[in-house]
């Protein structure tokens, strides 16, 4: 009984707090977008026309680690007795995906263009939950930041 | 030293290659920041003290191929890759690697 409680207590904080959390930072993320709209990120390295000046040129990274919660963590387990698409662990990833290039594209500040986009995700800490489920995740966004010349 | 993920750096040019540099580091995180998040995987969201632990780790991984570049007399370093592998429970690796160059 006692086991239960906790499980009902457990499940209920991690829904209200889950999604209140999760549509938090969607809000962010997509006005932080809007507002870097300007400096786009592109996977291609020869993106830059012949003749460009260019001023600088630096490595800029952005990383992020993001943890799932207790609700959808159970509803990922069910999900795995039908199969099919784990909607609750697409957030999780998105979410982690987004936030890092926001990031790196803060870093790179007043540059013009990021080239050569490359995003990293690895699995971290498997600590908080015995079974074998993602705990955490981090997601790495770096690439070359360039300066044109003003023209 | 400038660092790109390119193959070359725009608006330089390279005259000189000195081959593949690398810096790694394994990093295990402490039992107060493994408590907090046991608690964070309760209502999910960003662990805070896992991204700055990560970020400081990937920091000194290159600065240690930085300071390797200088040793060969490079001033830049091009083509650079980032890894991430989990060598054991509750420890990463965290390895970068690129060629080192000298521009002009």
């Amino acid at each position: 009984m006692q086991d239960l409680i906790v499980f009902v207590v457990l499940l209920s904080l991690g829904y209200f707090a889950g999604s209140v959390a999760e549509s938090r930072h969607y809000r962010s993320i997509k006005r932080r977008e809007r507002e870097l709209l300007n400096l786009p990120a592109v996977t291609a390295a020869d993106f830059l026309d012949e003749g460009a000046e260019v001023v600088d040129a630096r490595l800029v990274h952005g990383s992020v680690v993001i943890s799932i919660d207790y609700f959808k963590r159970i509803l990922a387990g069910l999900r795995n007795l039908f199969g099919g698409e784990v909607n609750s662990y697409l957030t999780l990833i998105d979410r982690a995906r987004r936030e890092a290039v926001l990031r790196m594209k803060e870093e790179a500040g007043g540059a013009d263009v990021i080239l050569n986009l490359r995003i990293e995700t690895s699995v971290i800490g498997r600590n908080a939950d015995r079974r074998k489920t993602v705990g955490s995740i981090e997601v790495m966004a770096y690439g070359t930041a360039v300066t044109l010349k003003r023209g | 030293m400038i660092l790109t993920n390119i193959e070359t750096i725009p608006g330089k040019e390279i005259v000189e290659h000195f081959g593949i540099v690398s810096g790694s580091t394994v990093r295990a995180k402490h039992i107060g920041r493994d408590i907090m998040a046991g608690l964070k995987n309760i209502v999910g969201g960003e662990l805070k003290g896992y991204t700055e632990l990560l970020q400081d780790s990937r920091r000194q991984a290159m600065e240690r191929m930085i300071k390797q570049a200088e040793e060969f007399g490079a001033n830049a370093v091009i083509n650079i890759r980032f890894a991430t592998s989990s060598v054991t429970q509750g420890a990463s690796e965290l390895f970068v690697y690129g060629t080192a160059v000298r521009v002009v």
